[in-house]
């Protein structure tokens, strides 16, 4: 199982001091946030992908390589790549690149993005959203497995004896989740793959996802990848930590109550309750981090949200030591215990790559 | 078999003209449905301006709120009650109706009424209430029905109820025509025919 950071990469006012960071300030402080991932144990740090403000994070390759260079064993990933307006090929050419450079440590989310004006500026139209999201990536699949690409598509100028290049580290290409709040057809696209299923559930209360990822890991099994247990699955989770829980409500509430996408609307207690955010100590966490298994089964990958609504860099510092040193490694111990062992840990190159070559040895025998 | 009658009332205050005659179009059409064979559930949304606010914010509903959405799209037949605020229905009586799936209630029979403090704004059902449920796909009975302060005293009573029970027995009619349905059970087109869609239209 791994656990990690994802994060939006928004550029908020701190409504406790008025002060906004520049874009200089968050994106340094992303990557300062990526390090110190790494440095009390997470194993994954993604970034989101934005073409507007207050976002910065519009390079996310061009930010995770930076990072790849600065850390060791932290695999790197989105939260999400856009497969809608992003040209499939440049998706292929530039994880590629960033696969080679980080030794494996990539992979990816894809995502069709919830800003409807950023179709009209890559020239794409919202409301093929779904559509470009199964073409573009039917071909980015391709390109990374086949080594010369004959193909043609509505969204695209076709291409004739095409090679994406670098061609992926080991002929492995990295791994691929699919993220999605609502829509029913890219948990299918998912399954359809043997891709990861991520569900972002943070803002939503646990039914609908249930919903979701039940339909996924059936579909994962009715598409021959192995048993519904055996299918990615990928959470989202939110969590404010102080060692009592009232510092932890009273500190958090401010950032809660003016914070960009839920602020000025439910309560942080109505909030708490309806979806996975959790304001408390870090035993509280812990606690309902563990739930999350009993409502969606065993899985394979944890992000949380650390890094946004104005909290200063050195609280969300403070954060991740905690979440580090207190959260995870109980995480770690409980999750593991029970674990059928058919269930996949969370997917790396080494794992993907020892996968393959079975595969290639079974077709040989 | 039971039909689910669901009333969805947007007065203020308590009690208010437009529960009042909310009631008296349940209690009607209840009478022409059958008394034995229709549940009636009453929703005030009053009760849910918060949560209905709050699911403007957060996009997803809290959990009652989410109990009175499912009630209105299980529904066998849906009477819709606003109060006439500045011209038109009340914005809370339309935030509920935007917080809905646009096509939960497609199909659904719905009668609708409002009630105001004089009858020049009664064309509110044709001008605003009628396009609103045309725009969701419902089916909704030719007779609206526009309560006046006017028409609870004296002389206006007698017209009121005439139009009550012609827009019940119209709604009555509609339900028992209509055959039992339960709500929308979410489909997946399979990823094959997803991906023969695009190569179709390609062509």
């Amino acid at each position: 199982m791994q656990f990690g950071i994802f994060t939006v990469g928004d550029v908020t006012t701190d409504p406790t001091t008025g002060r906004t960071p520049s874009e200089h300030e968050r994106i340094k402080a992303m990557v300062t946030i990526a390090q110190k991932a790494e440095e009390v144990g997470l194993d994954v740090f993604a970034t989101g992908e934005h073409h507007n403000p207050p976002f910065v994070p519009s390079s996310p390759t061009t930010m995770l390589g930076y990072v790849a260079a600065r850390t060791d064993r932290l695999i790197l990933s989105t939260s999400t790549t856009l497969i809608t307006t992003n040209d499939p090929v440049k998706i292929a050419e530039d994880f590629a690149m960033l696969q080679h450079l980080a030794d494996g440590r990539v992979d990816l989310m894809m995502g069709r993005g919830n800003t409807g004006p950023v179709y009209p500026w890559f020239g794409k139209d919202v409301r093929q959203g779904i559509e470009l999201a199964v073409e573009n990536y039917a071909l980015l699949h391709k390109l990374w497995r086949e080594d010369v690409v004959d193909w043609a598509g509505r969204f695209r100028t076709p291409l004739q004896s095409f090679t994406a290049t670098p061609r992926p580290l080991d002929g492995v290409p990295p791994f691929v989740w699919h993220g999605s709040i609502r829509s029913p057809e890219i948990a299918e696209q998912a399954a359809y793959y043997g891709d990861g299923f991520f569900a972002n559930n943070i803002f939503w209360p646990k039914d609908h996802f249930k919903r979701l990822i039940s339909l996924y890991r059936d579909r994962y099994a009715h598409y021959g990848h192995g048993t519904p247990e055996q299918a990615y699955v990928g959470l989202g989770g939110q969590v404010f930590m102080r060692k009592n829980s009232q510092d932890a409500v009273r500190e958090f509430r401010p950032y809660f109550d003016n914070a960009p996408v839920y602020g000025h609307g439910p309560s942080l207690e109505d909030f708490t309750e309806q979806t996975p955010l959790t304001v408390g100590s870090p035993q509280e966490v812990i606690e309902k981090t563990l739930a999350f298994r009993e409502h969606f089964g065993d899985y394979q990958r944890q992000l949380f949200l650390m890094d946004h609504a104005g909290l200063p860099q050195k609280t969300v510092l403070e954060q991740l030591d905690i979440l580090g040193e207190e959260v995870v490694p109980v995480l770690r111990e409980e999750f593991a215990k029970g674990r059928p062992a058919q269930v996949p840990d969370g997917p790396t190159h080494t794992a993907l790559v020892a996968r393959r070559d079975a595969e290639l040895q079974e077709v040989q025998a | 078999m039971t039909k689910a009658l669901v009333v969805v009332t947007a007065g203020l205050s308590r009690p208010s003209s437009t529960r009042l005659l909310a009631d008296r179009l349940a209690a009607a059409t209840r009478q022409h449905a059958g008394e034995l064979t229709t549940d009636v559930r009453v929703i005030e949304l009053r009760e849910l301006a918060n949560e209905i606010a709050q699911n403007m914010v957060t996009g997803f509903p809290g959990p009652r709120l989410r109990e009175a959405v499912d009630a209105v799209t299980a529904a066998d037949g849906l009477i819709a009650v606003t109060p006439v605020f500045t011209g038109s229905y009340s914005g809370l009586f339309k935030s509920f109706f935007d917080v809905i799936d646009k096509d939960a209630l497609a199909g659904t029979p719905v009668l609708v009424a409002a009630t105001g403090g004089t009858a020049r704004h009664s064309l509110v059902l044709e001008h605003a209430m009628r396009p609103l449920f045309a725009y969701l796909r419902t089916v909704v009975v030719p007779t609206a029905v526009y309560a006046a302060s006017e028409d609870w005293g004296a002389g206006g009573d007698e017209a009121l109820a005439g139009r009550i029970d012609r827009a019940a027995r119209e709604l009555a009619a509609l339900v028992e025509a209509r055959p039992g349905h339960s709500a929308a059970e979410e489909t997946v087109v399979p990823f094959e025919q997803q991906l023969a869609a695009l190569a179709a239209a390609k062509e």
